[in-house]
């Protein structure tokens, strides 16, 4: 019961990280290696905000916005250059950006690990037999919270259906007037932000430093291609079973692993499941 | 060919001390297992992030046999290419059936799990602090100085590349090339494009299995730190860098790589910024690489000046 909580709670956050990964694959096909650096930014910035002094009502939002920027600025000035490179490419340059974002983190801050103070306390609570802490709960709160809004940011508003348009058919949209580029841009800042969200729910469990952003970043990746690239239902259920899998064979199995059980699964679905749990079973167009 | 071949002669010349010959070695490695992963890469079309993870396991399983169990180093590391190239060909078939970023993923996450066993099983490979390697040794002909490793380096370089040429020359190459351009079209014309992918794919890992193998003896130590992603990907960009279907292009690549670091130690702490930023802005402004990109700044400058001379003659 224990393994299952952790893994829900650790699930949650790979979740918010394959969350950015498929929305910024749908808007563009671009695989995202710099999501992982948006996680670390959000709670280094927040506990660099938290030790200047500001409460955590305005450091978080703050933090998170300052995610978004870099966010925002990744797409201008890195993707929307290299349009039309190659698959291959397009890799290296996320890969590049993340090597840059983690090298300026180590200048910005430093190489030490950092605590954030849990939001509202650390006393463990007893549920069925096992415990789990307040931010635990936070940490599922709030994904639910950002899932429910996700979902009616993309089934009801305007620029939502709008995105959700671009990824089906980049084409199509433009012939309806959709601004792609804008899309584009917003996906970014959005995936950003989620990322973010998640650094900062996680740093008072797991403590934050530059470096935080790679296995994150590689985890959620496969928790993105678990559920299917691109589906954003297949996200949260690829981060939330990736969480409990990991958990559970740590648990039971071997502890040492537990890092590599992310990618033994993930090689397993892409072996007898390659569109994941939710995507599209792609057809190619020769 | 020939130009490399001088270029690797005449270097020396311009290496006045052990440091440099030092670098050029660890170029000459790194070209060896570029050289075969742009045949994955370039020619083929394929794309591993986990190559680290091969180069690794060539230079593990010869540090190993080599120094554990008192093999003579040549078994050791023929032995052990043996092991890499079965183990990239029963992982190969499954994998290469993907495309793209699933396929990016999955060796991804081979190169992964390559580098987690090797830390964490430390009582065959003593995990993250590494063992020891004994120096390369032929019968009683020790290996040992940096310049002597340098013209063997200097020499298997040459060999692999005109291996890689003469590969890519050959029916098989054609093939390979035909994959690339289109997988159902060179199925159609009778290409098994499972066998050609899995093949090329097992001789890049052999590549970087040799490399591994003479880097670990080179250096007298193996650590954990060669085999990680971010190595995996510092090869892919050598070979996207220096240009994707072009040999000397890997070679270039390598270099060129492989020596930045080295000339950013002087701005010591940007060191990752300036590496990250180096990696996206070749990629953005030269998506196809250096190599080829300045092949075809010297053809329009010849076009135009021979379209200028025929204009004079007119």
């Amino acid at each position: 019961m224990q393994y299952l909580l952790t893994g829900l709670t650790v699930g949650a956050i790979y979740a918010l990280v394959a969350l950015g990964f498929s929305i910024i694959f749908n808007a563009s096909h671009v695989i995202n290696f710099a999501q992982g650096e948006f996680v670390m930014i959000g709670g280094m910035a927040t506990v660099s905000l938290v030790a200047a002094g500001l409460p955590y009502l305005l450091a978080v939002p703050l933090a998170v916005a300052a995610a978004a920027l870099v966010g925002l600025a990744l797409e201008k000035f890195a993707v929307e250059p290299a349009r039309g490179a190659s698959v291959v490419t397009l890799i290296i340059i996320t890969i590049g950006a993340s090597i840059f974002l983690r090298g300026l983190a180590m200048l910005i801050w430093d190489k030490n690990l950092h605590a954030l103070r849990p939001f509202t306390g650390d006393a463990p609570i007893a549920v069925a037999g096992a415990t789990i802490l307040p931010q635990s709960l936070w940490v599922l709160g709030v994904t639910l919270a950002i899932v429910l809004v996700l979902s009616w940011f993309f089934g009801r508003t305007l620029l939502g259906k709008a995105m959700l348009a671009t990824s089906h058919n980049r084409l199509a949209a433009q012939l309806v007037g959709i601004n792609v580029r804008m899309v584009l841009f917003v996906s970014f800042g959005l995936s950003a932000a989620l990322g973010a969200i998640a650094g900062i729910l996680i740093a008072p469990i797991t403590t934050t430093s530059y470096d935080v952003g790679v296995m994150l970043g590689l985890k959620g990746f496969a928790a993105a291609i678990l559920g299917g690239l691109g589906s954003g239902v297949g996200a949260v259920i690829g981060g939330l079973a990736l969480g409990i899998a990991e958990s559970m064979s740590a648990g039971y199995l071997s502890s040492a692993y537990k890092d590599a059980i992310a990618f033994v699964i993930i090689l397993a679905v892409l072996f007898f499941m390659p569109s994941g749990l939710f995507g599209q079973r792609g057809g190619e167009r020769v | 060919m020939l130009a490399l071949a001088a270029a690797i002669a005449v270097l020396p010349l311009a290496l006045s001390n052990n440091y440099f010959y030092d670098i050029a070695v660890l170029v000459g490695l790194n070209a060896i297992v570029c050289v075969g992963l742009n045949l994955l890469i370039g020619f083929a079309g394929q794309i591993s992030l986990g190559h680290a993870g091969f180069f690794g396991l060539g230079a593990y399983g010869s540090a190993i046999l080599a120094s554990r169990y008192g093999w003579p180093p040549l078994a050791a590391m023929f032995t052990t290419t043996l092991a890499v190239a079965a183990l990239a060909y029963v992982v190969g078939r499954p994998i290469l059936r993907l495309k793209g970023h699933y396929l990016a993923m999955a060796t991804l996450g081979l190169g992964v799990i390559i580098y987690m066993v090797i830390t964490t099983e430390d009582k065959l490979t003593g995990g993250p602090d590494g063992i020891s390697v004994v120096p390369f040794r032929i019968g009683g002909f020790v290996l040992q100085d940096e310049r002597v490793w340098y013209w063997v380096v200097g020499a298997l370089l040459l060999l692999a590349v005109w291996l890689a040429l003469n590969l890519i020359e050959s029916p098989m190459g054609r093939a390979l090339r035909a994959l690339h351009s289109s997988e159902v079209g060179a199925e159609v014309v009778g290409i098994n494009a499972a066998d050609h992918k899995v093949m090329v794919f097992v001789i890049s890992a052999v590549f970087a299995s040799l490399a591994g193998s003479l880097a670990a003896h080179y250096s007298g130590f193996v650590t954990p730190g060669k085999v990680t992603f971010l190595h995996s990907i510092e090869l892919v960009t050598m070979v996207v860098f220096g240009g994707m279907a072009s040999t000397f292009g890997a070679v270039a690549g390598a270099a060129v790589l492989t020596t930045l670091p080295q000339l950013l130690t002087v701005f010591k702490d940007y060191e990752m910024m300036v590496f990250g930023a180096v990696m996206m802005g070749t990629m953005i402004f030269m998506p196809r690489g250096v190599v080829p990109s300045l092949e075809r700044l010297f053809q329009r400058r010849r076009q135009s000046a021979s379209a200028a001379s025929e204009r004079e003659d007119a």
